[in-house]
């Protein structure tokens, strides 16, 4: 199980939390003016990376609050966390 | 706003269950004893923490000053405030003071972006108190609960035996639980199953 750095909690079992994806997707501005391919590329596509990749978080079962991490999808390292609104932080090597 | 007229006529989810808490009990060096305190009022109270109007508001209404440090308890006579998130309080009072509480809160409140919301009756306290409470409750949580992790003044939301609640260890050294009215009795039979192997230790 993954020992989960939460921004305020601090460290929490993976168990009190849930998986909300790739962090830093960006709603278009004007959905009505984006074509139908921007739009199922906004909606459906995301990166799949075998490595470091910056994902959200939600602490449910604790302050339920959202914020990000990067986290290596091989083995499972976490290099990172931050709050929604923080700069997004360089991906380690 | 709870209807005051009604405070006689309310049921509390282990008011039935008086029997076996006493049955329950263990006495002695590694006792624990799990006890209902119902009825206590509780206030969800949201705002900008980084607000001191907001702020001197709270502290005019409560008379203290709300905690800003991650779960963590403040405490002023029998009204606490417990941190659930960096804009997020529970404000905990006597039985019956919601009504009271809330008022006061939206008055000095009045006009600012805020939240105050009855919810007494949305959860119940357990009260684990006695040399082995903490060991009953690392059962049921995965926290580190050790004295030098967990201190008297702290709270936290976390899972416990497949609920959740909020724990809140006081100065006295007993714990409180907040659990859903209707997860209280899963959680007290839970935890007095839990505590059943102190009181054979005992009967040795």
């Amino acid at each position: 199980m993954l020992l989960i750095p939460c921004p305020w909690c601090g460290e929490r079992d993976e168990t009190e939390f849930r998986y909300g994806g790739q962090a830093h997707v960006a709603r278009p501005l004007d959905p009505n003016a984006t074509g139908d391919a921007a739009w199922a590329e906004y909606l459906f596509m995301r990166d799949n990376p075998k490595g470091w990749f910056r994902e959200r978080w939600n602490h449910a079962a604790g302050c339920r609050r959202w914020f990000n991490m990067v986290r290596h999808t091989i083995t499972h390292e976490i290099a990172s966390v931050y709050k929604p609104g923080d700069p997004k932080p360089e991906l380690p090597e | 706003m709870a209807n005051p007229a009604l405070f006689g006529r309310r049921r509390s989810p282990l008011q039935d269950h008086d029997a076996a808490l006493v049955r329950g009990a263990v006495a002695g060096p590694r006792g624990v004893t799990l006890k209902e305190i119902p009825h206590l009022a509780q206030i969800t109270l949201r705002g900008d923490a980084d607000d001191a109007d907001f702020i001197g508001a709270v502290r005019a209404a409560l008379g203290f000053e709300l905690p800003l440090a991650a779960n963590t308890v403040a405490v002023s006579g029998d009204v606490s405030a417990l941190w659930l998130g960096p804009d997020e309080w529970l404000v905990v009072g006597a039985p019956d003071s919601e009504t009271d509480l809330s008022i006061r809160l939206n008055g000095t409140l009045k006009g600012q972006h805020v939240l105050v919301v009855d919810v007494t009756a949305n959860r119940t306290v357990l009260e684990l108190s006695g040399p082995s409470g903490r060991g009953v409750l690392e059962k049921a949580c995965g926290l580190d609960l050790r004295p030098r992790a967990f201190k008297p003044g702290q709270c936290a939301q976390t899972n416990l035996a497949r609920t959740v609640g909020i724990l809140e260890l006081g100065q006295s050294g007993a714990w409180r639980i907040y659990v859903r009215n209707s997860f209280a009795l899963y959680l007290a039979d839970w935890l007095l199953d839990a505590m059943a192997e102190y009181a054979i230790d005992a009967a040795l």
